[in-house]
């Protein structure tokens, strides 16, 4: 039986399958390029859902099993929506030492949202980091993708309370 | 390329400096710029334009890493000799910088002045007693500017390489060099080369390991983003001397920075015929690709990593085959870290011998250490093997803040272990590390005083490999798990004298029985601080715990000082 050599249409027309598509053309639609693909998936998405998931599977020919297997496998790809602001911080053993414990603990008691969770109104989410390579900054958070570093509670909070407000 | 092409590159952009009178160089690291670096530079340019014909003679040059990250943002400024007044070029730095002194450097700059109250002295130790080879640019040289690079001496090394040597050559020079792995192995680089070299296949690949996962490490960081073309340098004069003609660079996808700087590298490569086809008009061929890595610690694990890169989980093989037979695609692989690739380059310009003349007997040239944690001088370091743990912590380092006092120095990461202060004498070297219960690894130290609790700091390197096990054996999985649950018992006083043995136990079963490196090591931070700090454990067992660590947080602030002020 010969296999169509058909590609997959897009699960939708949303502009950034475009981008998707580009990376894996990039690639050859090699199934090498399935960490890539997924890397472009979530920056374009935000995250990764079942029905992109069976998209990069059809589209680079693996199976939809190995896909979720590689998804579930590394940190950074998330199967779940992340909130409007994300606020990352480090755990790395220079923050550790310098108190990312108690920042966190103090998130949890001010914001009630543990490492993974989002606030009940979307607004922000919690993850934490295994080491950013900022250990000379310690303890570091990332806001929204911009780096703080020698983070105090007080730095946090009208970070976090600016989001929280907009 | 031919090598007059290249010297002549290298002449024409240092006669474009030379028609400079000053140079402003701004550090344009992740760490200054997360300090608002980006914001100095515009702010600089503005105001030298701003000035017109006078601000013409000064250049505001975007440069990488220059080490002391705990004062960053940094600034130097290059004066040139003034012969009348009998003064040699003259370099300042300047710390702390932000926006608001833009304008006050710029105006001193130009009228040849220094702000004394912005200085940050250079005959510190901190300075003066590094010996820099992997690092020798940065902080010199723009990382985003081939021609920089190449006038920097940078490209000689390859071009030398294809040009008047052959593979074998190289090969023995690395050897005689007697560079071993940077990545914390240890294992001897000339001897991996001539493996890879020595077996025959139609395609062999390169791997650059740049999946700096340690916690506590940021020196191949330091290096991507500040010397790219170090990198691929080292690459490709890798590529011709173990005969291949393909290379990968598998990069944490956590550091942007390094990534765009990598790709930008790539791309002025290629354009200027350092990579590509027929280099130097010889038959050789050579590409580099990126491929991101997407957070896992276990990737740096070199069969893990060549799982990673063909698209699949990131899981070990066992070895044998390895990857030097049988690696990325079934093909011969070589695969080497970011540091040593970053030392070829000096090795094939200088030749093996000037390596060799640096260090100790086994352990050769130099090393770069990320300094963090409780120490004055936060940063990076490149040091000469042999030195001892006491100079680089209290002479280059500077010491322990707020007068506390030194307890311990992790190194290694999650797969070292904790070296206490009556073994700060000791060389840091390969073998003495060993021998203390620790490894070199990749160059992270993380030093603590008094206010850390060893046991809570083997909770912390165990939940870590906890997490980062990728579960395909099961001494890893189950045992990090299992010592996980009894340290925390530990650091929550309910453990007795059985669990304490129990946890021992362990540790010998996963250490013995674990696939990949990461399950061998990971009982290393729990052995050595059972080795040198048994009394926390003994401690903790009766129901109390030194340090504050494992002490809810509100407590800790009363008596140990507060971290958030130090610099």
């Amino acid at each position: 039986m010969i296999a169509s050599l058909k590609k997959p249409e897009a699960p939708s027309d949303d502009k950034r399958w475009k981008i998707v598509q580009a990376t894996m053309r990039r690639n050859g639609y090699s199934r090498n390029a399935l960490i890539e693909t997924l890397h472009t998936v979530q920056n374009s998405f935000g995250y990764l859902d079942e029905e992109s998931l069976r998209y990069v599977a059809a589209s680079l020919r693996v199976p939809l099993s190995a896909v979720y297997g590689v998804a579930t496998f590394y940190h950074l790809f998330t199967l779940k929506p992340q909130g409007e602001h994300t606020c990352v911080v480090c755990t790395g053993t220079a923050c550790y030492i310098k108190g990312t414990p108690e920042l966190l603990q103090h998130i949890e008691t001010r914001y009630g949202i543990k490492d993974g969770d989002t606030t009940a109104d979307g607004k922000v989410s919690l993850l934490t980091a295994r080491c950013i390579g900022a250990c000379s900054m310690a303890p570091a958070v990332v806001f929204d993708g911009e780096m703080e570093g020698n983070v105090t509670e007080e730095q946090l909070d009208t970070e976090v309370d600016g989001w929280l407000k907009s | 390329m031919t090598p007059e092409e290249l010297e002549q590159i290298a002449v024409d952009q240092q006669e474009a400096e030379n028609q400079l009178d000053h140079r402003i160089n701004v550090c344009m690291a992740a760490s200054c710029m997360s300090r608002h670096s980006e914001q100095i530079v515009k702010d600089m340019q503005a105001k030298l334009k701003d000035m017109g014909e006078k601000g013409e003679k000064t250049q505001v040059r975007c440069v990488g890493c220059m080490g002391l990250c705990s004062a960053g943002p940094l600034v130097e400024v290059d004066h040139p000799a003034d012969e009348a007044a009998g003064k040699g070029p003259e370099k300042v730095m300047y710390r702390d910088i932000s926006p608001e002194h833009a304008e006050s450097i710029v105006n001193a700059t130009v009228d040849g002045r220094t702000l004394p109250d912005l200085v940050q002295p250079t005959d510190i130790p901190y300075f003066t007693r590094q010996k820099r080879i992997v690092t020798e640019n940065s902080g010199y040289i723009d990382p985003e500017c081939i021609e920089d690079y190449i006038a920097a001496g940078g490209y000689s090394g390859l071009v030398s390489a294809l040009t008047e040597m052959s593979p074998d050559d190289v090969i023995h020079e690395v050897t005689v060099s007697g560079l071993r792995g940077r990545g914390g192995g240890g294992f001897p680089t000339g001897l991996k080369w001539s493996t890879v070299a020595r077996t025959d296949a139609d395609q062999k690949y390169v791997v650059c390991n740049a999946d700096e996962g340690d916690p506590g490490a940021f020196m191949d960081r330091a290096v991507l983003e500040s010397d790219p073309h170090r990198i691929i340098e080292g690459m490709t004069i890798a590529g011709y001397a173990v005969g291949a003609s393909k290379a990968y660079i598998y990069v944490r996808a956590e550091y942007p920075l390094a990534i765009k700087r990598l790709k930008r590298a790539i791309s002025q490569a290629n354009k200027f015929g350092l990579l590509g086809t027929n280099l130097c008009d010889t038959p050789f061929n050579f590409d580099i690709e990126l491929r991101l890595g997407a957070g896992a610690f276990v990737c740096g694990e070199e069969t893990a990593l060549i799982a990673s890169i063909e698209g699949k989980r990131g899981t070990p093989r066992p070895r044998p085959p390895f990857p030097a037979s049988y690696g990325l695609f079934g093909k011969p692989t070589l695969i080497n870290n970011v540091e040593t690739m970053a030392t070829i380059p000096w090795i094939t310009r200088y030749g093996g011998e000037a390596l060799a003349a640096i260090g100790t007997e086994k352990s050769k040239g130099t090393k770069v250490f990320a300094l963090a944690g409780k120490i004055n001088c936060n940063g990076l370091i490149e040091v000469p093997m042999g030195i001892s743990l006491r100079e680089i912590i209290y002479e280059i380092g500077d010491g322990i803040p707020d007068g506390a006092t030194f307890k311990a120095v992790q190194t290694g990461g999650p797969s070292g272990g904790c070296v206490p202060a009556d073994k700060l004498d000791m060389p840091v070297d390969y073998e003495s590390l060993q021998e203390a219960g620790t490894i070199m690894g990749s160059g992270g130290m993380v030093i603590m005083d008094e206010t850390s609790s060893m046991v809570d700091v083997a909770r912390f390197f165990m939940e870590f490999c906890k997490d980062e096990s990728c579960g395909k054996c099961v001494p890893c999985r189950v045992g990090t798990a299992q010592m996980l649950d009894l340290l925390e018992k530990m650091c929550a006083k309910s453990a007795t004298q059985k669990d304490l043995d129990l946890l021992k136990e362990l540790c010998d079963v996963t250490k013995a029985c674990s696939l990949c490196g990461l399950g061998q090591t990971a009982p290393n931070p729990v052995l050595s601080t059972l080795h040198y700090f048994e009394n926390e454990y003994m401690d903790s067992l009766q129901g109390e715990v030194t340090g504050v660590g494992a002490v809810p947080a509100t407590e800790t602030k009363a008596g140990a000082p507060d971290p958030t002020h130090e610099k």
